[in-house]
């Protein structure tokens, strides 16, 4: 079992994890914001925004994440030249495959959010808004005081899958040189043909410890925070 | 356009707080509202009556365009109803609204329910709002469940808190759709003494409902809707003794037989 030593000592099996935990909560919280901003803009009144958010969720929801990530970092980075970390660093090319990464898994989840939040909003009831415009709340302010905060309660459960799905194509990262967790995978098992199973084992046992929880918060939190009618 | 406008004369039309002219709507092929014209005067009680899908909550609806109109005009004191936007919540504002089904925040607190609109819309500090809201509670009777949330109270209590928040906005007018219709029979009363109270203080009030008795204790006017049209007007007493119409005869005699 001495591979699973090398696990904490030679390979940072750890701090594989580390990055893959930062991946997915930095992915997460923007990919939220993203989410909100389309779905706000699926259920505005205005025609236009609602194509818009629709067709983000479309384009994005049916192109592959692989393409997404891979796009970051060879359509943005190297034709385009975005840079998202500081040039003269001389940690800047991991940190640009990171913060292109992020981007990428934000971007792409996003779609998967704005789903998220728009079945939440079916949850709250017309009247509600209704009772919200008469007595002169705007539409923003309708949604902000009055929908946003039911339909984010009635969609703790699908969120939750959304973050558990994240954590699991934070994956797709290594194909663009983030030393995340599957990274670090192959690396082992590459010197350790002889016990491929077992790292597969503790890879895979390392997810479960990750998003195991986190599905059981997120079902107890839809039950507590669900909205008595 | 002619015929209907005989019963509001245009001089009274230009003197309403609100004021229907021509509105006309459809939903779909259906013709919910046909040339309505119809005038409420300051601190006027007018209750609309009318058998189911007559076009009466679709009118009471329309007053603050939670429904809007194909044709027609709709002021109030004065003022056209602007289409969306801005000046269009503003007005809103200025019309209390009360819900058949209630409506309330369901994740807000009553107090919270109440206090919204007077922050949010009105600009007012949270204590002050909070004082006028606990006050308004009081005066409809649910002051003690204040910090309770809308889906511990009865429907009448709910009811209540509606329309204490509609007049933390103090409302030129107050419509009420249906109030009392989701209601079970003992929690009618408590809301109808609320409204009855609030038209003793002149408040001006457009009722749908088919509370005859509060028709009778608290309207100043009735208006009898059937198939979009408005087809008769007159005082309470009068409508409901001696009711003009064929198809208003035929309502009452089906409604006041039990």
């Amino acid at each position: 079992m001495d591979v699973i030593s090398e696990f904490f000592s030679e390979y940072d099996g750890l701090g594989a994890f580390k990055t893959t935990i930062y991946l997915t909560l930095l992915s997460a919280l923007l990919a939220l914001l993203i989410g909100t901003v389309v779905a706000v803009m699926r259920v505005s009144p205005v025609r236009v925004l609602r194509s818009m958010g629709s067709a983000y969720v479309n384009i994005v929801r049916n192109t592959p994440l692989t393409l997404v990530i891979v796009f970051c970092n060879l359509g943005l980075f190297l034709q385009l030249g975005i840079q998202l970390a500081d040039p003269n660093s001389p940690t800047s090319i991991d940190d640009n495959n990171f913060r292109l990464a992020v981007l990428g898994l934000s971007v792409y989840h996003a779609a998967f959010v704005a789903e998220a939040i728009r079945s939440g909003v079916n949850t709250v009831p017309l009247g509600q808004a209704e009772a919200a415009r008469a007595i002169g709340l705007p539409f923003l302010k309708t949604l902000r005081y009055v929908v946003l905060p039911q339909a984010f309660r009635g969609a703790v459960a699908p969120l939750g899958n959304v973050l558990i799905a994240l954590t699991k194509n934070s994956t797709v990262a290594s194909v663009i040189g983030v030393t995340e967790a599957s990274a670090v995978m192959k690396v082992m098992m590459e010197n350790r043909p002889d016990v491929i199973f077992v790292v597969f084992g503790i890879f895979a046992l390392g997810f479960v410890i990750l998003t195991l929880p986190v599905g059981i918060l997120f079902t107890s939190l839809s039950k507590r925070l669900a909205v008595k009618r | 356009m002619s015929d209907s406008g005989t019963l509001t004369p245009d001089t009274e039309k230009a003197a309403g707080l609100v004021a229907l002219t021509d509105v006309n709507k459809h939903f779909g092929d259906l013709h919910v509202l046909k040339d309505i014209n119809l005038s409420i005067a300051k601190g006027e009680v007018v209750v609309v009556i009318g058998p189911s899908g007559s076009g009466k909550s679709t009118l009471c609806r329309a007053i603050n365009r939670l429904e809007p109109i194909d044709s027609g005009s709709i002021t109030l004191d004065g003022q056209p109803l602007p289409s969306e936007g801005k000046r269009l919540a503003r007005l809103r504002a200025d019309v209390g609204m009360v819900f058949q089904a209630f409506n309330l925040f369901a994740h807000k607190t009553i107090l919270q329910n109440v206090t919204l609109g007077p922050t949010k819309v009105r600009g007012l500090g949270k204590s002050e709002a909070e004082q006028k809201a606990r006050a308004l509670l009081d005066r409809v009777g649910v002051g003690a469940q204040a910090e309770k949330y809308p889906a511990q109270l009865s429907g009448g209590q709910q009811q209540r808190v509606a329309i204490a928040r509609a007049l933390a906005m103090d409302p030129k007018v107050m419509l009420f759709d249906e109030p009392t219709s989701a209601l079970d029979p003992e929690m009618i009363k408590e809301v109808l003494d609320v409204m009855v109270d609030l038209a003793g203080q002149s408040m001006t009030m457009i009722v749908v409902t088919h509370e005859m008795g509060f028709a009778r204790r608290a309207a100043n006017r009735v208006v009898f809707m059937a198939d979009g049209q408005i087809v008769e007007e007159a005082e309470p007493e009068k409508f409901f003794t001696d009711p003009q119409t064929k198809r208003a005869q035929d309502f009452l005699s089906k409604i006041l037989t039990h």
